[in-house]
C-alpha cells in the first residue's frame, strides 16, 4: 500500500478514535455489568422467584392478574404484560400513569399459575438502572441515545480504518508478537494490534448492533405511523373505548389466530404499541431465531375479534435481532462470561489507543510509519 | 533486515479468529443446546489467543 494512502486510514483512525474514545469507554464500563444486569438484580432481590409446585400446575387467569395489578394502583393503567424472560412461569404487569405514559409507575410480578402477587420490581432505582440510563442515553433521553448511535458509527469506522493499517504494521513482525522489552510504547502498540485484531469481529458486531438499537425509537415509530397506522385505519372515527373485554379471551384469540407461538408481550389499549380501540399482541417464535422475532396481532377491545395480523417490516426485524447480538444474553451464563471477557479487551484496545495518543502526540507520521514497520525499534 | 511477511502469515490468524468469531456470534442464535456450546467455544477462541500471546513470555 502507498505510504500516502496508509497516511490517509491513518488520520482517519486517529480522529474517529480520538472523537469517540472516551464514549465508548463509558459504554463498555457501563456495559460490563449490563451484561449480567439479571444475575444481578437477582442477587439483589430485585426479582421474583416462582415457589416450587407440583407439576401439573394449574395456569391462572390473565384478567384475575390484571385486575389485581389495577387494584394496587387504582389511578393508574395497564400498559403491558409479559412473560418473565428467564422463567415463563412468572408475568409481569407495567402501570402507567396513563396508557401511553413514556415511564412506568410500577412493574408487578405475578405467579402464572395461581395468580399470586410476587413482589414490585423497582423502577428507575437501583445501581442497574443508573447504569442502564448512562448506557442507553446519559440521562439526555433521544438526543442522547442518537449521539452515543454516532459514537457507535465513528467505532465502527474506527475499527475498519485500524484493520487496514493492521496490514502495514504486520509487515515484518509475526501473529501474535509484543514486545515487551524494547519500551512501553512498543509493547501497548502490539498489544493493541494483537487485541484489536483478534476482538475485532465480536467489537464490530457489537458496535454495529448498538448503533442499530439506538434507532429503536424512531424505528417503532415509523412501524406505528405506518402499518399500525393502515391496521387500524376502520376505527379512526370509532368513539372511545368505553368497557375493555377479557384479556384472557383477547390472548387466546392470538393464539389461536397464529398457532405454534408464544407471546412475546401484550400492549393494552391506548399504550404505544396498540391503538385505542386494540390489544396489539406481539406473538413470538418457539425456535431459538424466531424467538427473537415477534409478529403482531391486533385484537378489538371490545368484541375480542382478531382484526388483522402481519409479519413486521424488515427494519423492525433488524432491530429485534440486533439487540441479542449486542446484549449476549441469548447463549446461556457461559456466553455472558466469553461477553464480558471481550468487553474487558475490548477496554484494553480503547486505553491502550489513548495512551499511545499521549505518547505520541508530538511524533510526525513519517516517525510513526518507521516504528510502525519495526525499523527503527529492530536498529535500536 | 528480515524479508517481509507474505499476505497469508499476515491476515491467516486474523481471517481465522473472524470466521470463529462470526461462527460462536451466530450458532447460539441458531440452535439451542449444540448451537449454545459451538458459540462459547468459537468465541471462546479470541480470548485464550488474546490471553496466550498476551501472557507469553518470549
Amino acid at each position: 500500500m502507498k505510504s500516502a494512502s496508509v497516511k490517509s486510514w491513518y488520520l482517519v483512525h486517529k480522529w474517529t478514535s480520538l472523537i469517540s474514545t472516551l464514549f465508548l469507554l463509558m459504554l463498555c464500563v457501563t456495559g460490563l455489568p449490563l451484561i449480567f444486569h439479571e444475575e444481578i438484580d437477582h442477587a439483589l432481590g430485585y426479582s421474583a422467584e416462582a415457589p416450587a409446585m407440583p407439576e401439573p400446575a394449574p395456569r391462572a387467569s390473565l384478567d384475575d392478574i390484571v385486575a389485581s395489578a389495577k387494584a394496587r394502583r387504582p389511578g393508574d393503567a395497564v400498559q403491558f404484560v409479559f412473560k418473565d424472560a428467564e422463567d415463563p412461569r412468572l408475568w409481569l404487569v407495567r402501570l402507567g400513569e396513563k396508557a401511553n405514559s413514556e415511564d412506568a409507575s410500577a412493574f408487578y410480578t405475578y405467579d402464572g399459575r395461581t395468580g399470586t402477587y410476587l413482589n414490585e420490581y423497582p423502577v428507575n432505582k437501583g445501581v442497574t438502572n443508573f447504569l442502564l440510563r448512562l448506557h442507553v442515553d446519559m440521562f439526555a433521553g433521544l438526543p442522547g441515545t442518537l449521539f452515543l448511535g454516532l459514537m457507535g458509527l465513528l467505532l465502527v469506522v474506527s475499527l475498519v480504518s485500524g484493520t487496514v493499517l493492521y496490514g502495514p504494521y504486520m509487515q515484518k513482525v509475526q501473529f501474535g508478537t509484543v514486545r515487551r522489552d524494547r519500551s512501553p510504547r512498543l509493547k501497548w502498540l502490539d498489544l493493541h494490534n494483537l487485541l484489536g485484531i483478534a476482538t475485532l469481529v465480536w467489537f464490530l458486531v457489537v458496535g454495529f448492533t448498538g448503533v442499530v438499537n439506538t434507532l429503536a425509537v424512531p424505528v417503532f415509530g415509523q412501524w406505528q405511523a405506518t402499518e399500525l397506522a393502515e391496521m387500524t385505519a376502520p376505527y379512526r372515527s370509532k368513539p372511545p373505548l368505553t368497557e375493555m373485554g377479557s384479556v384472557q379471551k383477547a390472548l387466546d384469540a392470538a393464539h389461536a389466530a397464529v398457532p405454534g407461538t408464544e407471546l412475546g408481550f401484550m400492549a393494552f389499549p391506548g399504550s404505544d404499541f396498540a391503538s385505542p380501540h386494540h390489544f396489539a399482541i406481539f406473538m413470538k417464535g418457539t425456535t431459538p431465531w424466531t424467538s427473537k422475532l415477534l409478529k403482531p396481532v391486533l385484537v378489538d377491545a371490545q368484541t375480542l375479534q382478531v382484526t388483522d395480523t402481519r409479519d413486521l417490516p424488515w427494519y423492525v426485524s433488524t432491530l429485534l435481532i440486533s439487540q441479542p447480538l449486542h446484549f449476549g444474553d441469548y447463549g446461556g451464563l457461559p456466553l455472558k462470561v466469553i461477553w464480558g471477557l471481550l468487553d474487558l479487551l475490548s477496554i484494553v484496545v480503547l486505553g491502550s489507543g489513548v495512551y499511545l495518543w499521549v505518547r505520541k502526540r508530538n511524533l510526525s507520521f513519517e516517525a510513526w510509519l518507521r516504528t510502525m514497520q519495526g525499523e527503527k525499534e529492530m536498529a535500536a | 533486515m528480515s524479508a517481509p511477511l507474505t499476505k497469508t502469515q499476515i491476515w491467516g490468524a486474523p481471517i481465522a479468529l473472524g470466521v470463529l468469531s462470526l461462527v460462536g456470534l451466530l450458532a447460539a442464535l441458531l440452535a439451542d443446546g449444540i448451537g449454545d456450546a459451538a458459540s462459547w467455544v468459537a468465541l471462546g477462541v479470541p480470548v485464550v489467543v488474546s490471553i496466550w500471546y498476551w501472557g507469553r513470555r518470549s
